[in-house]
């Protein structure tokens, strides 16, 4: 037997020893987070019980009493459940609107070339990099090449783009666009001249107080009054232009957080060493600014890519204008559901992936050794 | 690397400053400031917080604006030309408190920065330099880790290295150590009496009287944007004119 202040072992001979039983593993787990207290448990059975209401009929809905055939009408489904055929008897209208069947190679071409361009600015190592990089910056000019047609292709009219197509076209050019932009606008509105200052702040905050459904409608109707008879330009570019200025603004605000929580110390140290404006910004601060700010870069992302949407109300069809198309037809009047859900399924899955993916970006960057304050003098 | 040997008449000073005020908005932070620092004269400046020591160095790389008299540094006036500005900022290197490096590059590329951005160096070249100069200030081991796996002495003794690859012939100091725990303060001190020693011009704000005392040839003090007392070290510390002179060092040399 032990008396107290004895010790077991001698100093500095102490093992590492397990920790005492019921401290880790799942059911502990489950006792620290989900029944630690009275209030804990009550809530852990109320979200329980949702779940339990809520899953099942969903999933029954959904997949086990669902019609998935191809019929002309919903009215033609049989079955509880839903009625899939609102999708399946037009998938290329959700998908693509009314592009032409034998030009359809060139979105895929556009739609292979962009996962090539997410995967060169955004993994970790990429053979030749410097050189794919030409690729990258060629994206948008060989992308609205390809998708629009001239120059050798069939001209394809911006009307006849529509659903997801559209609504990626929209929002992967608000994408890239906005964050040079974005860029732009933050550092015209810390620069220490007054006019560019007054210029960028200005811009940011009418953007920022007016809906982005305003300056569509401006876009839309009103824009072409201020060209004379017989001048129009696309409806699609006008509204890409509304985009890329909205989202713009934002962008900026968040980058100017970033900004400042860069320590003026790195400016400086960047000028004394003789660096210019540009080359201490891009260099230095910037990489710095960026970092900090992605979340809120990605979050905007988010936030822009669902806005695309609004689009589908000043007359464009992308991925929602295109189901409401649809339903407007008297065969699938009544079969909304189906149709919303799958349009918000197609909305939720670049969104989650986004997400994810600014997610293991913030934790790879923390991982780095250059995240570390301050290690400990050997 | 220390090219602070002139080339130009050894006699001409290599910072002149004269009837120098400056301004923040209102405020009145520089006086009147008259300064002449020869070639390879080391000055220590020292004075009580806010007296404006960080002010007037940065002057003289024009981080910081001057609104009246005249700054020349090596024959060259600092004006609003950018050309001016940058041929000073090719002179001077700074060596600021809280180090400053930048904490996403690695130490080498630190180094490399400035000499393959500013002076065009080919990298190859640069990195030789870089190297010698780690080395010169004792941590080239730690070329390849970035700044937040460094402690404060050995960043900024890194820092100093910095400075040193754009082959400054002034260097400038705004309290070095002050930021560091007391044990690695030494390690930075040597690094600069080193640089003393091979006939840098420098010209250091800090409170390590110790330092001053062996490396100085001048010693500064400042007290509310004015320059009090000039004197060297031996007349500074035993003999002070000044009554706010005496009162900072019976302070500051009393611990
Ligand atoms: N950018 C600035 N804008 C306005 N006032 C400033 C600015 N920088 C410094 N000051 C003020 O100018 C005065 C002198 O500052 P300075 O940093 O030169 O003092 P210092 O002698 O270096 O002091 P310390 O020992 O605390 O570093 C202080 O009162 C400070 O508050
Ligand atoms: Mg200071």
């Amino acid at each position: 037997m032990m008396s107290a202040g004895q010790r077991a072992y001698p100093p500095g001979q102490h093992p590492d020893l397990p920790p005492p039983a019921g401290t880790v593993g799942p059911l502990a787990w489950a006792r620290a987070n989900l029944l630690s207290t009275p209030f804990n448990i009550a809530l852990t059975l109320a979200a329980l019980g949702f779940l339990l209401w809520a899953i099942p009929p969903l999933v029954d809905w959904a997949i086990l009493s669902a019609d998935f055939a191809v019929h002309d009408s919903s009215r033609a489904c049989t079955g509880a459940g839903a009625c899939w055929a609102v999708v399946s008897n037009q998938p290329e209208q959700y998908l693509w609107g009314f592009y032409p069947a034998d030009s359809l190679w060139r979105p895929a071409l556009v739609a292979l070339y962009l996962l090539g361009v997410v995967y060169v600015t955004l993994a970790r190592r990429v053979p030749f990099r410097r050189k794919l990089l030409w690729g990258v910056a060629a994206f948008p000019f060989l992308a609205a090449w390809l998708l629009h047609g001239g120059l050798g292709l069939d001209i394809v009219s911006t009307r006849q783009w529509g659903g997801f197509l559209l609504t990626l076209v929209v929002g992967v050019t608000g994408i890239i666009a906005s964050l040079p932009f974005g860029i732009l606008l933050a550092l015209g509105r810390r620069s220490e001249l007054p006019l560019i200052r007054a210029l960028s702040t200005g811009f940011i905050e009418t953007i920022r107080g007016i809906p982005l459904i305003i300056f569509l409608f401006f876009a839309s109707v009103m824009l072409p009054l201020f060209f004379p008879e017989g001048v129009s330009f696309d409806k699609l570019v006008r509204v890409l232009i509304v985009v890329v200025m909205f989202s713009g603004a934002y962008m900026a605000e968040v980058i100017r957080g970033g900004l400042q929580a860069v320590p003026r110390g790195q400016f400086e140290a960047a000028s004394a060493l003789g660096l210019g404006y540009w080359q201490a910004m891009g260099l230095i601060v910037l990489p710095q600014a960026l970092r900090i700010a992605i979340p809120g870069i990605v979050n905007n992302f988010i936030a822009l890519f669902k806005d695309t949407s609004l689009v589908a109300i000043i007359g464009l069809f992308d991925l929602l204008g295109t189901a409401q198309l649809i339903l407007r037809n008297e065969n699938w009047i009544a079969a909304p559901e189906e149709a919303y859900v799958f349009v918000a399924l197609l909305f939720w899955i670049p969104c989650f992936l986004m997400s994810r993916y600014s997610l293991s970006l913030e934790r790879r960057l923390d991982a780095a050794p250059r995240a570390v304050k301050r290690a400990p003098a050997e | 690397m220390s090219s602070s040997v002139s080339d130009t008449e050894p006699g001409r000073p290599i910072i002149e400053i004269v009837g120098m005020h400056k301004w923040f908005g209102a405020f009145h932070v520089l006086k009147d400031i008259h300064l002449t620092v020869a070639r390879g004269e080391r000055i220590v400046i020292c004075g009580p917080s806010g007296s404006g020591k960080s002010t007037l160095i940065r002057c003289i790389n024009r981080l910081e604006v001057h609104q009246r008299g005249r700054i020349t540094v090596d024959g060259i006036e600092l004006t609003d030309d950018l050309k001016n500005i940058d041929e000073i900022r090719r002179e001077v290197g700074i060596v600021f408190q809280q180090f400053n490096l930048f904490p996403h590059l690695s130490i080498l590329d630190n180094c490399l920065l400035a000499m393959t951005h500013v002076r065009k160096m080919a990298r190859p070249q640069a990195e030789e330099t870089a190297m010698a100069l780690l080395e010169r200030v004792r941590i080239p081991e730690q070329a390849h880790k970035y700044p937040g796996q460094l402690s404060g002495g050995q960043q900024q003794r890194a820092a100093i290295a910095r400075a040193l690859c754009m082959s400054p012939r002034i260097m400038l100091f705004d309290e070095p150590t002050s930021a560091l725990d007391p044990e690695m303060i030494r390690e930075v001190l040597d690094v600069m009496v080193g640089l003393a020693e091979e006939g840098m011009t420098m010209l250091v704000v800090t409170h390590e009287m110790g330092f001053a005392r062996t490396v100085a040839n001048r010693m500064i003090f400042m007290d509310e944007g004015e320059i009090i007392e000039e004197a060297p070290p031996q007349t500074f510390f035993e003999n002070p004119q000044n009554e706010r002179t005496r009162a900072f060092l019976s302070q500051i040399l009393s611990h």
